[in-house]
């Protein structure tokens, strides 16, 4: 028994999961002693991404429906900070609540349309959606419309306060740990298995007596709160929301982090938020390096690089690693 | 309301249809024939719109303008086809997206480096600068010339694809493309020609939107969202559809966000219409779309099978 985990902790996987894992626990120390916040913040990003990003590999990798409309679940969570605040609510289990019950209320609406429908339709009919939440917001002109809205105040939880950074970082850790955990023990439980199986073969679990719209909606609704979770930490890094954050390129960014990561792997789209964010933020030094003139057109780069990780990679940065499959 | 302004918005958003369906067609027919999903389909056109604007700047002919723009996305599409897509026919929809994504960040920066980041302006040709006179007032002849290439264009490929042999080896090629390739058809020449002319009316798109819109790095993606629109409205894979959809988008598109505003004004405070009407307009389109893919998943008008 502990030779197998031993030699299960010893494969690839395991190494560069715990290994990251690691470095965000310490990463806050780290800077201390570098006296800089600068990486801080980003590895907070990283984490509300990858969070976010956790939160649709349960429904696109493990359910089979690629939602190109996520990132409106992530501008649920983000208003549902920003107004309350505005209006002198600053409580955070107001904000985290109202968050979660927003998503949860708007992908329940939704999600029972969008199920009617599967594949390419399912992509457009999300964006649709997305899209309309996206106008919604701007039309919100005592919210900022199309320039958004700043936070006065960051949450508060009584017990502790995120205005402190460092105690953002350690909550948002702690909340992407419990989503790894619990998208661990799902997609073994017995209701991941039913996803996955509907994922691989609607007509069969239907033969078996599992209606897949109960699974398919119950897992979408859950997704969503997560992402909105995710939004409610954005908000509370950026001091800020608008409308941007439920742009249909961040819902495409975010399939992005997932299938460079790895489709369908719990532990992926961290590693594919981290290669993505990192990309996005050391490209620019690199190519200023190499050459000079054309430093803000490290984009190009970037986009050269996806198309060549996608070719080359089959199975996402994760997913190629040897270990042992989920 | 006055009528002519009715009129005007109608026939805008007839224009507007004409050039989402240059978009569609091609988009539909890529996705139909080899099951490919390319978000790059915008940056075609916005090469299009670049290559356009350069050549009419040197030659001052609006008609080399337009060859420019089509053969020029036309060429880009068979070698990104030829270099990368051809890898990807057989995998995934979703690696197919990512690559293509890619590919958007790719061709926007491109244009930035070649063509500065501002926006480029070209003229209306001189030969179409003019109004023409219908019903009694006057409509640019520079708009009512892009409706005609474009119903010119949907009666060449309604042509192309029912009536010749490429387009019989097209449509088989969509049904069956293994048994076409059996029978002794170049397969993979036969996608890459489709690819390259889906490239060429995206470009001819770009072309003849320059004058009128704004050309500048980025310019596709709005447009490639309402393309997908359309194409999901029309039904997948169909060219009729697509038309009927493009047509149906843009006019809904153009006469919304011409009359909310107004509409809205009669129903509620000035300040809130003014306010929300245009961010409402803008959801018409995906409310539309929602409509119709929640009672027809199909679209309204599928490809036969």
């Amino acid at each position: 028994m502990i030779e197998k985990i031993t030699a299960h902790l010893k494969s690839p996987r395991s190494i560069v999961c715990l290994g990251t894992l690691g470095l965000f626990l310490v990463l806050p120390l780290i800077s201390q002693t570098l006296d800089t916040s600068y990486y801080n913040k980003l590895a907070i990003r990283i984490m509300i991404y990858a969070l976010a990003a956790v939160s649709l590999n349960l429904i696109l990798g493990y359910g089979g429906m690629v939602s190109l409309g996520h990132a409106m679940f992530v501008l649920v969570g983000a208003y549902a900070v920003t107004i309350p605040s505005s209006h002198g609510i600053t409580s955070g289990y107001a904000h985290l609540a109202l968050a979660i019950i927003g998503a949860a209320v708007v992908a329940l609406i939704t999600g029972a349309i969008c199920l009617r429908t599967n594949g390419m339709a399912f992509i457009m009919i999300t964006l649709a959606f997305a899209q309309m939440l996206f106008f919604l917001a701007v039309s919100l002109k005592q919210y900022g419309g199309d320039d958004g809205l700043t936070l006065p105040n960051r949450s508060d939880f009584g017990l502790f306060d995120l205005s402190n950074n460092t105690v953002l970082y350690y909550f948002t850790f702690a909340l992407l740990f419990a989503a790894l955990f619990a998208m661990f023990k799902v997609v073994r439980s017995p209701f991941g298995m039913t996803l996955r199986g509907i994922k691989q073969n609607e007509r069969r679990m239907k033969a078996l007596g599992h209606a897949p719209l109960k699974y398919q909606l119950t897992a979408y609704v859950v997704s969503a709160c997560v992402a909105a979770i995710a939004g409610f930490l954005l908000a509370n890094l950026t001091n800020f929301a608008s409308p941007a954050y439920g742009a249909w390129t961040v819902s495409g960014e975010l399939i992005v982090i997932i299938i460079l990561g790895g489709v369908g792997t719990v532990y992926g789209p961290v590693l594919g938020a981290a290669a993505f964010l990192l990309l996005e933020e050391l490209l620019p030094h690199l190519v200023e390096m190499v050459a000079p003139d054309y430093k803000s057109n490290w984009m190009l780069i970037l986009g050269l690089l996806i198309v060549i990780m996608t070719l080359t990679l089959k199975r996402g940065l994760y997913g190629s690693l040897p270990g042992d499959d989920e | 309301m006055p009528i002519n302004l009715i009129i005007t918005q109608a026939l805008n958003g007839l224009q507007l249809g004409v050039l989402l369906f240059l978009l569609a067609a091609g988009l539909t027919l890529v996705f139909g024939i080899m099951n490919f999903v390319n978000l790059a389909h915008g940056s075609l056109y916005m090469l299009g719109a670049y290559f356009a604007a350069a050549a009419f700047a040197k030659t001052n002919s609006f008609i080399v303008a337009v060859l420019a723009g089509s053969l020029g996305a036309a060429f880009v599409g068979f070698v990104v086809d030829r270099v990368a897509l051809t890898k990807l026919y057989d995998r995934d929809h979703l690696d197919q997206v990512l690559a293509t994504f890619g590919l958007i960040l790719f061709f926007n920066e491109f244009v930035r480096i070649i063509w500065g980041t501002g926006s480029v302006f070209t003229q209306v040709p001189e030969e179409l600068s003019s109004t023409v006179e219908i019903l009694g007032f006057n409509y640019p002849a520079y708009r009512f010339a892009i409706i005609g290439v474009g119903l010119a264009v949907a009666a060449g490929l309604w042509w192309l694809i029912q009536k010749t042999r490429v387009g019989m080896l097209i449509r088989a090629g969509a049904s069956n493309a293994p048994m076409v390739s059996a029978l002794g058809v170049n397969i993979k020449l036969l996608n890459t020609l489709v690819f390259a002319l889906g490239a060429g009316l995206a470009g001819l798109a770009g072309a003849m939107a320059g004058p009128i819109l704004s050309v500048q790095p980025g310019m596709g993606e709005p447009i490639l969202i309402l393309t997908l629109v359309v194409i999901i409205i029309g039904g997948l894979g169909s060219i009729r559809g697509a038309l009927f959809g493009a047509v149906i988008v843009g006019v809904v598109d153009t006469l919304g966000r011409a009359f909310m505003p107004l509409i809205m004004r009669t129903m509620f405070d000035r300040n809130v219409a003014d306010a929300a009407g245009p961010a409402l307009a803008s959801m018409l389109i995906y409310l539309l779309m929602a409509v119709v893919l929640a009672v027809r998943p199909q679209g309204l008008f599928p490809a036969q099978k």
